[in-house]
């Protein structure tokens, strides 16, 4: 019964990789091309898909951000409270030394790349992946350590609260929710495209603690088997 | 440059079906890792950098993170204990 | 072979890889590890669509944008759904813990028998055979008919 589901199921998937072949190359009318064509005067960011994802689509970062926030909160409660001490091994004169140099380096490539966002590839989700990294690094060479969860909450609430203020900012201004404020700057330069790196950092910022948040309570665990 | 993509393509299909196929789970998980790293560039030669970097600051870096911190707290790390037959 | 049909081939490949990986194998663990699978060939399908031949990234260049620049939007949507994937990916890991702690074991077909039998005896129904297979001494046709209980 289960293996003529599994074999019902393949070829429907058949089917559907067969429509979208047909389908495959440039579409003819899509709204891309109009973006293209038109985001460098209207947003100012150098990084058209920057200008997609935070001015065009900003509800769609919003809704992310959410879905974030509902996966670390999840995880949080499955996860129940941390142990008070851990079983781990010391970490090693080689790990030790290597996340002090690694620490500053990763801290800095990462805000690099959140506040560069909208001028080069990059951004608030990539930076943020790095910079939760970076505030990890040290946790694996020293065991006993605690992130500091009171800190990273706080991060991530303001992070985020300020995300949906800016947001509202425009509304206040009589333009539509996450409209982009505060002109357009000259393009190239770090302090272009309204407030589209306001919103990155924040994004950046919330993405960052959230994850180290995650990524310390996985490993306080104490090992089950 | 159509070539140079194949030859990706190739190594990163190899290394998805070495991930299903290796008993031990932080060899498979080593193969995870190729896959993200492929991926990424696969990423970068259909002209999508932003995309890249996500799926390598990602994929190769904190989904490997996680999988090997999880790997460890259930205890699947220590020595090479066989998994049930597939 | 344009490269297009070389990716999409290798998107395809990714998702039936991981739907194999799913449907094949009886360990959490190595589920896990295919829905990580098939994300990566659903995000590589999906990013396929913004790309045109001979096209530059969307991003401006020392003098200017391009010409012809490839389509930002799917690149966006794409550059979300990898991170809400990883949140995903975290949270299944967690449960698989959880799943571990409680009942001791990550063969799926254990954890579902367990399951059976918890809910047989909180019920108060006696549990008839499961639903993987049919004992072999008892009737098939009886088995298939209750599926485990009322």
């Amino acid at each position: 019964m289960r293996r003529a589901a599994s074999l019902l199921f393949l070829l429907g998937l058949a089917l559907l990789l067969a429509a979208i072949y047909r389908h495959l190359g440039p579409n003819a009318a899509n709204v891309g091309q109009l973006i293209d064509a038109r985001a460098p005067t209207e947003v100012g960011a150098a990084n058209i898909v920057t200008s997609v994802v935070l001015a065009y689509r900003g509800l769609d970062t919003l809704v992310e951000l959410s879905i974030l926030f509902t996966a670390a909160t999840a995880v949080g409660l499955v996860l129940g409270r941390e142990p008070a001490a851990t079983s781990d091994r010391d970490a090693g004169f080689i790990l030790r030394a290597g996340a002090d140099l690694f620490f500053p380096l990763l801290l800095v490539v990462g805000i690099y790349i959140v506040l560069h966002g909208h001028l080069t590839p990059g951004g608030g989700f990539q930076g943020g992946v790095i910079l939760a990294c970076a505030f990890f690094v040290p946790l694996l060479a020293r065991p006993g350590r605690r992130l500091d969860q009171r800190w990273a909450s706080l991060i991530e609430g303001l992070a985020g609260a300020s995300f949906i203020v800016i947001g509202l900012l425009a509304l206040v201004g009589g333009e539509a929710f996450l409209t982009p404020l505060l002109g357009k700057g000259g393009m190239g330069s770090l302090f272009s495209a309204g407030s589209l790196p306001l919103l990155y950092t924040a994004v950046g910022l919330k993405v960052g603690a959230e994850l180290a948040g995650v990524l310390a309570r996985l490993a306080a665990q104490q090992p089950v088997a | 440059m159509s070539w140079v993509a194949s030859i990706i393509v190739i190594v990163m299909l190899a290394a998805a079906v070495a991930v299903l196929l290796l008993k031990d789970f932080l060899s498979a998980l080593a193969a995870l890792a190729v896959v993200s790293l492929a991926l990424s560039v696969l990423f970068v030669i259909l002209r999508a950098p932003d995309v890249a970097m996500t799926e390598a600051a990602v994929g190769a870096g904190l989904g490997s993170l996680l999988f090997a911190l999880a790997i460890r707290r259930m205890g699947l790390a220590r020595g090479h204990k066989p998994e049930d037959r597939p | 072979m344009t490269l297009t049909l070389v990716l999409y081939i290798a998107a395809a490949g990714l998702l039936l890889i991981g739907i194999a990986g799913i449907v094949l194998h009886h360990h959490l663990l190595r589920i896990i590890f295919s829905i990580a699978l098939l994300e990566s060939g659903a995000n590589l399908l999906l990013l396929l669509s913004s790309f045109r031949e001979g096209a530059a990234a969307p991003i401006r260049l020392k003098d200017g944008f391009p010409a012809m620049m490839a389509d930002p939007v799917p690149q966006a949507l794409v550059l979300t759904a990898i991170v809400i994937g990883v949140g995903v990916l975290a949270l299944a890991l967690v449960l698989a813990l959880r799943i571990l702690a409680i009942y001791g074991t990550l063969d799926v077909r254990e954890i579902r028998q367990s399951m059976d039998e918890e809910i047989a005896a909180r019920a108060g129904v006696p549990l008839e055979g499961g639903r993987q297979a049919p004992r072999s001494d008892s009737d098939p046709i009886a088995t298939l008919e209750v599926g485990g209980h009322e």
